[in-house]
């Protein structure tokens, strides 16, 4: 912000399609496949005009065969291409999780060390706007589970931008969440700022009294949320986690140990989620810092609703955000 | 129906003699309540309960002596109606079983309280029961501030209990005999002791005590003690495993507490400890043997100030023994004795003289250290005499 | 069905010796796994391929060394005539370190790059797109190497399956369909699965040129392959190859085989690969019965010397154990 003339705006949908049109231009064994990703640019036009900048041979439109595409990238990967698969959602590639968990998670180790599965495969997640129980999942838990995968969710638009590039150069597949409901989203970014790491989780904001960690669509809502707290006079300590797997235990394990409470911000499903694992990892491992019980913020049980209030009602809002952190520090 | 048990109040308490019950049959008791005296080796002791209730009986008279975990009194719970108590004797039984040491009953209770992990740790570490802080957190847990406020509210508390503590403790003659007995005993069952002897030259020392008292208001003025005290202190810096105690092999400590035999008008010593007698000014170490000393006579020590030392001085004074060797007060490792201080012909560069003169002991364990050791440290105790005014 | 030409078939003395070397190294190597397993040296699944030898061998002679094999579970055969030595195989087979896959593996994941072997897959069909992507790097870095791939026919009623061969077709990539349909998808028969029961016609439904071939007779798979391959190489498209065939023995090790008469095995028997075809080289004067007894008795000689070298193997140390899920940077 002091040097504005650093900065633009940018939304979440051009800072994902700066991203991929980076990684095209990098690399020429970088190619884009997935479902109406060329003639139709995107699903969500998130790759529109790409088709005509790159050509046929580097964005390709594929049929309805999420088990047939994703394995092809896998098998383009093992001989030696760097494919970047899109899953049009989280919600369809279920039809593809035999071949990311059995081939691309597996084969490495099944071959002792001699097959590398340089891979990545993008899908839209998340609510976005009314569309139902079978297009608003936030199934980043299921594959945070699979050891063989990196995981990695990109929760602001840096990330949005920046994480695919630094993806690509994984010789371990990789799934990268991107969240539909921010699309549209504007924020100001640094030009040329360019994230360095995706191994670790990040401090959005540094904070004494609490820690919120979070991840994904929880990211800008927590932000919000602390922004609100601050008014109160509760300083929150933000994280967004980034790498769901391997997770990066280590950033938000010092925080607790400094702040003494941790509450944990996701869309997802309560039980067995990412907030299960964080939870359970900080009760492992700073027990003896925790001066509150681990609080746990997560979606309803409940497939998503279509009605715009069971919809909103389903997931954690800024405002729930704000009125359990009130209630962890002042037991209102 | 709880029972209310003779407390364990140290691992080397054995029993303890009922004084006096502070309550009465059919009074009400509550958590923290005083309910008795108790006269133990160490002195008169302030027992509190644990529970709620009404007292229903007491089974001890006054100035009985009993082991550690006899029962000494009924307490009828509250929280237990009539009609329940009636129906289930039986149920009672589990208690009893549970509560047959003081320790574990409390144990149990603190289970019940909720606390943050961090609190629980907090208060682990400054020693402070759980059942003493009131929780501020989700459903009345304890947090960190509220270990913290009570922290802060117990400094100011402890300053105005020492002085209570100090009027009330009073042990009798017997019990101090008792003790001595007890503890002589030990020492010469267990401790195999060594004793080495060393002549010192106290003719610098006493010409500087001279001179330095003459610039101090009478009341203030040092005995050649303190210097024996400081330069005891100031030796064991170099000597650290006879700073220390023996269980179960050798504990060097890390303060440096001096106990010093005060003998008892009508028979009997007091040892109370000189607490960091190193980092302590002679005028310092003059102005608590000024406290310690009548307060001993008047057996009115703090608790800490007779289970602290680390080290024991035995002096004899003037006209007292050429020489004096102790016997080791355990679990410490060594004491340290002085003789009178006399004039004698003192050999010094070929030429004889007349010089003052104090006969040294050390008496040391030799579990815990060898002859070497302590002759090193009176040598150098003795040359640490010669410099009086760096002491 | 493709009648196969004798006339045609390309193949030397020396060529014909070798293929039967390897036919009867494989019915040998797995006769010795049987009784490995038997003596619970070998664990896991395993899944023979003693009747089907052909097949892997009149394939996998067609190819070059630099064109990607992907095969099932049932794989032992395709890595012996692949050329992976038998003492890494029975070793992997043990779970030792000196495995071709360093133990991880096992029976059904025998893996070898240096030999461009993909495997040893045991979801069926889950190799099929995988194959499909190999051939599609192949054309997108415009290399002339192919992929070949071996499944079942039950893979066939898989959804992977059509969109595996769809996609192929649709991309045009150089990748060989290999069905190998031995009649029984574990203990269902190709009727009980399959409305179509002409697995070569499900390639054309795709636009994908199929054949099927006797699976039972080597000269007509090295026929039918070498067809195959060439169209493959040379037009850079798919191509669905069905191999009919048989496995005389069960599904895996243990199977009770309920589900298939012994008279109908004691027919397929009569039509074993490896006598047919050493008929052929013994009428052609390229063997003689005392040579195939020798044969016999060096592959005997090879097997028990894979053997000794498996139980010679190390374990993988314990603290091992979590390499090869990340890659080490």
């Amino acid at each position: 912000m002091e040097n504005p003339v650093m900065n633009t705006t940018l939304t979440y949908r051009e800072a994902l399609k700066q991203g991929i049109r980076e990684a095209l231009q990098n690399d020429k064994d970088v190619f884009l496949m997935g479902e109406d990703v060329g003639r139709y640019g995107g699903a969500f036009a998130v790759s529109k005009g790409l088709l005509q900048e790159f050509g046929e041979e580097r964005i390709m439109d594929v049929p309805l065969s999420e088990s047939g595409f994703v394995g092809a990238g896998i098998g383009a990967a093992l001989a030696g291409m760097k494919p970047i698969v899109e899953v049009m959602t989280v919600n369809f590639s279920l039809l593809a999780m035999d071949q990311i968990v059995n081939n691309a998670a597996t084969l490495q180790h099944m071959s002792g060390g001699q097959l590398h599965v340089p891979l990545v495969i993008r899908m839209g997640c998340g609510i976005s706007k009314q569309l139902g129980a079978q297009h608003s999942h936030s199934w980043e838990p299921f594959y945070a589970h699979i050891p063989g995968l990196v995981v990695l969710s990109a929760g602001t638009h840096e990330d949005a931008r920046g994480m695919l590039r630094l993806a690509l150069l994984s010789p371990d597949p990789v799934v990268l969440f991107e969240y539909t409901g921010m699309l549209n989203l504007e924020k100001e970014v640094a030009v040329d700022s360019d994230i360095l790491d995706i191994s670790k989780a990040k401090v959005l904001k540094k904070g004494k009294d609490i820690t919120i960690i979070t991840y994904g669509i929880g990211v800008y809502k927590c932000l919000d949320a602390a922004a609100e707290l601050a008014t109160v006079g509760i300083d929150a300590e933000v994280i967004d986690l980034r790498v769901l797997r391997p997770l990066d235990e280590f950033t938000f394990l010092a925080s607790v140990a400094k702040t003494h409470r941790a509450i944990i911000v996701e869309d997802a499903w309560r039980s067995v989620s990412v907030s299960s694992e964080v939870s359970a990892r900080i009760m492992e491992k700073t027990f003896y810092d925790l001066d509150a019980p681990v609080l746990r913020l997560c979606g309803i049980e409940v497939p998503i609703p279509y009605p715009a209030h069971l919809e909103e009602a389903a997931v954690p809002q800024i405002q729930d955000i704000v009125n359990a952190v009130k209630k962890m520090i002042h037991h209102d | 129906m709880i029972e209310f048990l003779m407390p364990s109040l140290g691992a080397d308490m054995e029993d303890g003699t009922l004084i006096e019950w502070k309550k009465r049959t059919g009074d009400s008791v509550k958590r923290g309540d005083i309910i008795a005296e108790v006269e133990t080796q160490k002195g008169l002791i302030e027992i509190e309960v644990f529970d709620e209730g009404i007292i229903e009986k007491l089974l001890i008279e006054e100035g009985t002596k009993v082991p550690v975990g006899t029962v000494l009194a009924l307490i009828d719970p509250i929280e237990v109606s009539l009609e329940t108590k009636k129906e289930k004797p039986i149920e009672l039984h589990p208690i009893q079983e549970k509560t047959t040491e003081g320790i574990t009953q409390e144990a149990e209770r603190e289970i019940h309280i909720k606390a943050s992990p961090l609190a629980k740790k907090m208060a682990e570490d400054h020693h402070i029961a759980l059942f003493q802080i009131k929780g501020s957190g989700f459903d009345g847990a304890i947090t960190k501030e509220d270990v913290e406020h009570v922290i802060a509210q117990r400094d100011v508390i402890d300053k105005e209990k020492t002085v209570i503590e100090t009027e009330k403790t009073v042990a009798s003659s017997e019990a101090i005999r008792a003790a001595i007995a007890a503890a002589m005993s030990k020492s010469n069952r267990e401790i195999p002791h060594y004793y080495l002897e060393k002549k010192i030259d106290l003719t610098k020392a006493l010409t500087w005590l001279q001179e330095a008292n003459e610039q101090r208001k009478v009341q203030s003025r040092l005995l050649p003690v303190v210097l024996f005290i400081k330069a005891i202190a100031k030796t064991l810096l170099d000597f650290p495993d006879l700073n220390a105690i023996w269980d179960n092999g050798l504990k060097p400590k890390k303060d440096i507490n001096i106990g010093f035999v005060v003998a008892l008008h009508n028979g009997g010593i007091m040892v109370p400890a000189i607490h960091q007698a190193d980092l302590k000014t002679v005028d310092e170490i003059m102005q608590t043997l000024n406290d310690i000393i009548p307060r001993a006579r008047a057996m009115k020590l703090r608790s800490s100030e007779l289970s602290d030392g680390t080290i024991t001085l035995t002096s004899m004074g003037d006209g007292g023994a050429d020489a004096v060797f102790g016997v080791i007060y355990p679990p410490q490792v060594a004491i340290i004795g002085f003789g009178s201080i006399s004039e004698q012909p003192f050999a010094e560069n070929g030429m004889l003289g007349v010089r003052s003169v104090v006969n040294a002991t050390l008496a040391g364990d030799h579990r815990a250290t060898d002859g070497l050791t302590g002759s090193q440290f009176l040598n150098l105790l003795a040359r640490n005499l010669q410099k009086p005014e760096s002491l | 069905m493709l009648q196969s030409d004798i006339k045609t078939v390309q193949i030397n003395e020396k060529k014909g010796l070798l293929l039967l070397y390897q036919m009867l190294l494989i019915r040998r190597f797995e006769e010795k796994a049987a009784e490995q397993y038997s003596k619970a040296k070998i664990r896991g699944f395993l899944h023979l391929y003693i009747g089907e030898e052909a097949v892997a061998v009149g394939v996998i002679q067609a190819l070059n060394d630099d064109d990607n094999v992907l095969a099932t579970y049932r794989e032992h055969g395709h890595a012996l005539a692949r050329g992976i030595d038998a003492d890494v195989i029975m070793a992997e087979m043990y779970g030792k370190l000196e495995g071709c896959s360093r133990g991880r593996g096992g029976s059904m994941h025998l893996f070898d790059i240096s030999k461009n072997f993909f495997g040893g897959n045991a979801i069926v069909c889950g190799h099929l797109p995988i194959a499909v992507g190999m051939a599609l790097a192949s054309k997108k870095q415009k290399k002339t190497n192919i992929t070949c791939c071996f499944f079942g026919e039950g893979a066939a009623a898989e959804g992977e399956f059509h969109e595996a061969l769809n996609l192929a077709a649709l991309w045009k990539v150089p990748v060989l369909f290999v069905c190998e349909n031995n009649l029984y998808a574990m203990g269902t028969a190709l009727k009980y699965s399959h409305a179509m029961t002409d697995i070569e016609k499900k390639g054309t439904t795709y636009g994908i040129e199929s054949a099927a071939v006797d699976g039972m007779d080597l000269r007509a798979v090295i026929e039918a392959a070498n067809k195959a391959v060439k169209k493959v190489r040379s037009e850079e498209k798919p191509y669905l190859l069905v191999c009919n065939t048989y496995r005389f023995r069960a599904h895996s090790m243990f199977d009770a085989e309920l589900y298939r008469e012994k008279t109908e095995v004691d027919e397929w028997k009569k039509r074993d690969p490896i006598p047919q075809y050493q008929q052929f080289l013994l009428q052609k004067g390229w063997i003689s019965e005392s040579e195939i007894e020798l044969m016999e008795q060096k592959i005997e000689h090879k097997i028990q010397m894979a053997v000794d070298f498996a139980e010679a193997g190390t374990w993988e140390p314990l603290e091992q154990l979590t390499k090869f899920i990340y890659s080490e940077k």
